[in-house]
């Protein structure tokens, strides 16, 4: 009877512990990062140009050189990342349940998102619209010849969304087939059960160089909205927004200054004070996100600026070819703009 | 009475005390534990609200009501991307989990007792076809079966410039089998009452037949009897009030064949999925009830001159079924959850468009998560209500 009584009574006292340990507030993210050694960067299932696991299993791609930034940024090191594959549909729940420490995988940055998921998001890595790509074969010049057409589209994405509302807004009728993932999603289509395939463009040009003949398959010129895509950290840690969020800025002011991977080490003597200011030179910038105050210079020296990240995964350099555009800097006709590191 | 039946030893019962009586203890436990349950869950309640509120997510039913926006193939009720709720696109997914789910059953089990049966047949090939069968799609995951037949169909069938055509408009393409609307005319309800009326008429007559031949011994038409009322009457009404039924053929579009009824190939790719995956299971439950029937069963049946198709339907199946009802049950429950595979092909059921889609838009993944796992339990336990009720009727009753 007391036996009994007693292991109740432990019991309670357990459950009782551990509820409260639940309850309680977490470390910051940053010590977190740290005190595991590794970053955990949700990354995509699969995009040339913007993350994508070689034969190695090294990834490549923009949006995997950005969680190569922040690591190089905290950890004077660009290796010490995980990668984390999610599909679109799993992507907020990990970031939200903890699983990973920050997106970096193609996320366009909405309002519903930014406000009830309980997400931040740091800033724009890429200007993306949606767009349509069909069979050259079937004769298609415009996304307004679409009606009728069945569209291939992954769930649970803003594409899912904007479909709908650029078909019903032109009065088009719309048979959408919803898939989980973005390889079923292009197989159905490279199979003949869609008519059409959607995402972001960018997406539709590194999607088109997968296809078993890329040249039997047309972009249409259409793009029906607009995708900021950004990386997204979890809601109420400002500390470890502010280091991802001038990860970025610390890349873009990189290329606005003309500072590159191969002459970083040179332009540690130079006299600009922006440039001092952006390698550490002069202040403690980097000590007010709770970083070494060389931070800038880590990043730079191991990933590169955004200019050079751009050519290198998706522009010039890349079997990708995509012309920088609005993704250029806004001193030179795009919209890519850094606030002043000061 | 009772008085009298009271014997002295109730009445000196033995004085103990609360704590040692078992009765009062187990009560004492009982509680103990339902209120430990209760905190349990409160406090897990209680911390899940909490940390949402803290890292700012919403949480509630409220988004039940909002526009949904997102398109869906494939709807049983009114639903439109425009106008339509959350709530809604709810009921279109559940409506088409239970489509697939019944279809799929009802056809699982004629394939399930064709196959069961073939496997005890004394035709070599025949015997040799069904046991290959049973164990090829038995030990093949369901998904990869799911994926096989879902690239089969599409790939197999040709594109919509050439799709095959079957005489009375009905179409084959990759975009899925179309065939024509139906359209009914004001007087089709005549038809349709005549069917009911004709379906209760067979009823009556096959008690009435039962009762005759229990106490005559006399045999009735039963069959040819039903077959008339339930086909032959409403045929005769149906050309009788002038044929009121006419079809919208389907017609050639710019992308696809318009007009008519077409089924999705995901659709039909998750059912022919499912349905050959349950029914080697099936089989398997169907030849274990009949060899649970003794030989000996048989060989009376056939001393007492019963005819093989009669030995079979009146003494060999009703014995095999209090075997395979159970199992049945059971298959036909893991039919029902694996349906929820349907987001791999694409097919709308509850989970890719409830769990799929509607919890990555509105980001409520406990509340969308919870509403979903207490459909199916609803969904499972409503089978196992009905099959276990049948169970109990087919059941030995001893006497």
């Amino acid at each position: 009877m007391k036996s009994i009584l007693k292991s109740l009574a432990f019991g309670a006292a357990g459950i009782l512990a551990a509820t409260g340990a639940m309850a309680q507030t977490k470390t910051s993210t940053l010590d977190q990062v740290k005190a595991r050694g590794v970053l955990n960067c949700g990354s995509g299932t699969g995009l040339a140009g913007f993350g994508l696991p070689d034969a190695q299993g090294n990834w490549t791609g923009l949006d995997v050189d950005i969680c190569r930034a922040v690591s190089a940024a905290v950890f004077n090191d660009p290796a010490k990342v995980k990668f984390v594959p999610l599909s679109a549909k799993d992507r907020f729940t990990a970031l939200q349940a903890g699983e990973v420490d920050m997106l970096s995988r193609n996320t366009t940055w909405t309002s519903s998102r930014d406000t009830s998921l309980g997400l931040n998001f740091a800033g724009i890595t890429y200007f993306d619209g949606q767009g349509f790509i069909v069979k050259k074969s079937a004769k298609i010049a415009s996304a307004f010849e679409l009606g009728g057409a069945s569209v291939c589209v992954q769930q649970g994405t803003t594409t899912e969304l904007n479909l709908a509302d650029f078909f019903r807004a032109n009065k088009l009728q719309l048979k959408a087939v919803t898939f989980a993932t973005n390889d079923e999603t292009v197989k159905a289509y490279e199979g003949g059960r869609c008519d059409a395939f959607t995402t972001d463009a960018s997406g539709l040009y590194a999607e088109r160089l997968r296809m078993a003949k890329p040249d039997d398959h047309m972009v249409l010129p259409d793009i029906i909205s607009k995708e900021p895509l950004s990386p997204v950290v979890r809601h109420g840690d400002d500390q470890w927004l502010d280091i991802v969020r001038w990860s970025l800025f610390a890349m873009i002011t990189a290329e606005e200054l003309g500072v590159t991977k191969a002459n970083v080490d040179e332009q540690l003597k130079s006299t600009n004070p922006d440039i001092r200011r952006l390698l550490g030179v002069e202040g403690k910038f980097g000590e007010a996100i709770g970083l070494s105050n060389a931070w800038g210079y880590q990043i730079v020296k191991h990933v590169g600026n955004y200019g050079e990240v751009f050519e290198k995964n998706v522009g010039a350099g890349s079997p990708l070819k995509i012309a920088r555009g609005l993704n250029n800097l806004w001193s030179k006709g795009g919209l890519q703009y850094a606030p002043p590191i000061r | 009475m009772t008085d009298a039946i009271r014997t002295p030893a109730f009445e000196a019962k033995p004085k103990v005390s609360p704590l040692y009586d078992p009765k009062v203890r187990s009560l004492v436990f009982q509680a103990v534990l339902c209120l430990v349950i209760a905190f349990l869950l409160y406090q897990a309640y209680a911390n899940a609200v909490e940390n949402l509120r803290r890292a700012k997510i919403a949480s509630g039913l409220g988004f039940w009501d909002n526009i949904a926006g997102f398109p869906i193939s494939q709807s049983l009720i009114y639903y439109s991307e425009a106008s339509s709720s959350y709530g809604r696109a709810f009921w279109v997914g559940l409506l088409n989990t239970l489509l697939v789910a019944s279809i799929g059953i009802v056809l699982a089990t004629i394939l399930g007792f064709i196959v069961g049966i073939a496997r005890l047949s004394r035709n070599f090939l025949v015997a040799k076809i069904a046991y290959w069968y049973v164990e090829i799609v038995r030990n093949l995951p369901l998904l990869l079966q799911l994926l096989f037949w879902y690239n089969a169909v599409i790939k197999a069938l040709p594109e919509v410039r050439d799709s095959i055509s079957f005489p009375g408009g009905i179409y084959l393409n990759n975009r899925g089998f179309i065939f024509p609307t139906p359209n009914f005319g004001e007087a089709f309800w005549l038809v349709t009452v005549t069917f009911w009326a004709g379906v209760l008429g067979a009823l009556f007559y096959r008690a009435y037949a039962r009762k005759k031949q229990e106490a005559t011994g006399i045999q009735s038409p039963v069959g040819l009897t039903a077959f008339g009322l339930i086909v032959g009457l409403p045929l005769a009404v149906f050309l009788l009030a002038g044929m009121p039924l006419s079809f919208q053929f389907p017609q050639a579009g710019r992308f696809n064949i318009t007009g008519g009824v077409s089924l999705l190939p995901e659709f039909l790719a998750l059912l022919f999925g499912l349905v050959i995956y349950t029914a080697a299971f099936i089989a398997e439950a169907v030849r274990a009830g009949i060899l649970a029937v003794s030989k000996g069963q048989t060989e009376a049946a056939y001393a007492l001159g019963l005819t093989p198709k009669n030995t079979l339907n009146l003494v060999v199946i009703p014995q095999a079924m209090r075997v395979i009802i159970p199992p049945l049950t059971s298959h036909y429950l893991n039919l029902t959850k694996n349906s929820s595979l349907a987001v791999f092909v694409g097919y709308p059921d509850l989970v890719n468009i409830f769990t799929g889609t509607v919890l990555n838009q509105t980001g409520q993944a406990i509340e969308v998560v919870a509403i979903t796992m207490l459909v199916y339990l609803t969904i499972s336990l409503t089978t196992s209500l009905i099959m276990n009720w049948y169970n109990a009727r087919k059941a030995l009753v001893e006497r």
